[in-house]
C-alpha cells in the first residue's frame, strides 16, 4: 500500500463529499461520546473508537458525531460510551467492545432501539455541567 | 493497567491536551532495539512540587473532575518503564510547558506490545480542543527506514470537522496508509 499524499487525501474528501450529497443524511444530530480517560484506554476504548468508525463507514453514516471525553465516572464498566440520539433518552453504555459498538450503531442509532444489556447510566452531574467534554 | 505501548502514549498526550497547550509535538521513533516517545507541550507546566507529586498514583490536581482523586497516567508509565529497564524523564516549567520522554527496550521479555498505532494517532488528533499537534513517526531497521509527519491543523483544514464519523474515517484511511509503509519495512525483515 503506497503512502497516501495530502493531494490524494484531498481527492478522497472531494469524492466523499459528492457521494454524501447524493444520500439522505441518516444519523444526523446523533452524538457518540467515547470515554477515553486512563480507565477507558486501559479497557480498550481505542478499539471501540475504531469499531464505531468502521461501522459508521460500513453503513455510510457520515454525519454521526464521534467525540472523546475523559472518565465518565463509571470506571468499573469501561469502555463507556454515551449516545445522544434525537428522540431517544441520553444513555451511557458500558462494557462496550467491537460487537456492542456494532449493535449500538445498528439498533440504537439506526433503529431507535436501545441495547439494553449494556445500558449503565445517564451522564454524571459533572459531565453534564462541562458539556460532556 | 495499560496493555500496549500506544496506551501509554494516549495517556501522556491527553495530559498535554488538558494542560491548555496550543502546540503539542509528539515524536515516536522506533528502531530494532527500542521505541522512544517524546511529548512536548507549551501548556501550563508544573511547579517543582507538582512534578514531585505526579509520580504518586493517588495524586491529582482535583480540577479535571472534582471529587475524583486519582491520576494514573504518569505512575502507570513509570511503573511499566521500570519493569523493563527503560528510561523516563519529565521536564516541566510552570507557565512554559512540559516534556515527557520515555523509551522502552523492545527486546525485553516484559515489554508491552506496540498496540494499534493508527487508532492511537487518530484518537490523539481527534481529541476535542483547539490545539495544534505535530506527530513525527519514524522506523529505522536494517531492512530500511521511513517515517511520516502529521499536522493536525493542516488535516483539519483539508478534511473539516474532526467530530464527524465521515471525516474521522478519511483521517483513519490516511494514517493507515502512512503506517502501512512502515509495516512493509517490518515485513521485509521477516
Amino acid at each position: 500500500m503506497a503512502k497516501m499524499t495530502l493531494e490524494e487525501l484531498r481527492k478522497l474528501r472531494d469524492s466523499k463529499k459528492s457521494e454524501i450529497q447524493k444520500r439522505d443524511i441518516a444519523g444526523k444530530d446523533t452524538q457518540i461520546i467515547i470515554g477515553m480517560g486512563t480507565c477507558g484506554i486501559a479497557a480498550g476504548a481505542k478499539v471501540v473508537l475504531d469499531a464505531f468508525l468502521q461501522e459508521l463507514d460500513a453503513h455510510n453514516l457520515e454525519h454521526v458525531s464521534v467525540t472523546q471525553t475523559g472518565c465518565m465516572g463509571l470506571c468499573y464498566v469501561e469502555p463507556t460510551v454515551e449516545v445522544l440520539s434525537p428522540g431517544m433518552p441520553p444513555v451511557i453504555y458500558g462494557k462496550v467492545d467491537a460487537a456492542v459498538a456494532k449493535a449500538i450503531i445498528e439498533d440504537h442509532v439506526m433503529r431507535g432501539k436501545m441495547v439494553s444489556d449494556h445500558v449503565f447510566d445517564r451522564p454524571s452531574a459533572d459531565i453534564i455541567k462541562d458539556g460532556g467534554k | 493497567m495499560h496493555a500496549s505501548l500506544c496506551d501509554f502514549l494516549s495517556d501522556i498526550v491527553q495530559n498535554a491536551i488538558e494542560s491548555g497547550a496550543s502546540l503539542i509535538t509528539v515524536d515516536m521513533r522506533e528502531d530494532e532495539r527500542s521505541i522512544a516517545c517524546t511529548v512536548t507541550d507549551n501548556g501550563k507546566g508544573m511547579s517543582d512540587e507538582v512534578q514531585r507529586k505526579v509520580t504518586d498514583p493517588f495524586y491529582t490536581d482535583g480540577i479535571k473532575h472534582k471529587g475524583r482523586t486519582v491520576g494514573l497516567g504518569i505512575p502507570f508509565l513509570i511503573q511499566a518503564v521500570d519493569a523493563v529497564d527503560g528510561e523516563f524523564t519529565l521536564k516541566s516549567q510552570e507557565g512554559k510547558g512540559t516534556t515527557v520522554a520515555y523509551r522502552f527496550p523492545l527486546q525485553h521479555i516484559d515489554c508491552p506490545p506496540l498496540g494499534n498505532v493508527v487508532s492511537t494517532l487518530v484518537s490523539m488528533l481527534a481529541f476535542p480542543g483547539t490545539y495544534d499537534m505535530v506527530v513525527t513517526r519514524s522506523l529505522e531497521l536494517p531492512a530500511g527506514c521511513d517515517g511520516y509527519e502529521l499536522e493536525r491543523q493542516v488535516l483539519i483544514e483539508l478534511l473539516g470537522d474532526f467530530a464527524l464519523g465521515g471525516t474521522l474515517n478519511m483521517l483513519r484511511t490516511y494514517v493507515q496508509s502512512q503506517e502501512a509503509a512502515l509495516d512493509e519495512i517490518r515485513n521485509r525483515r521477516t
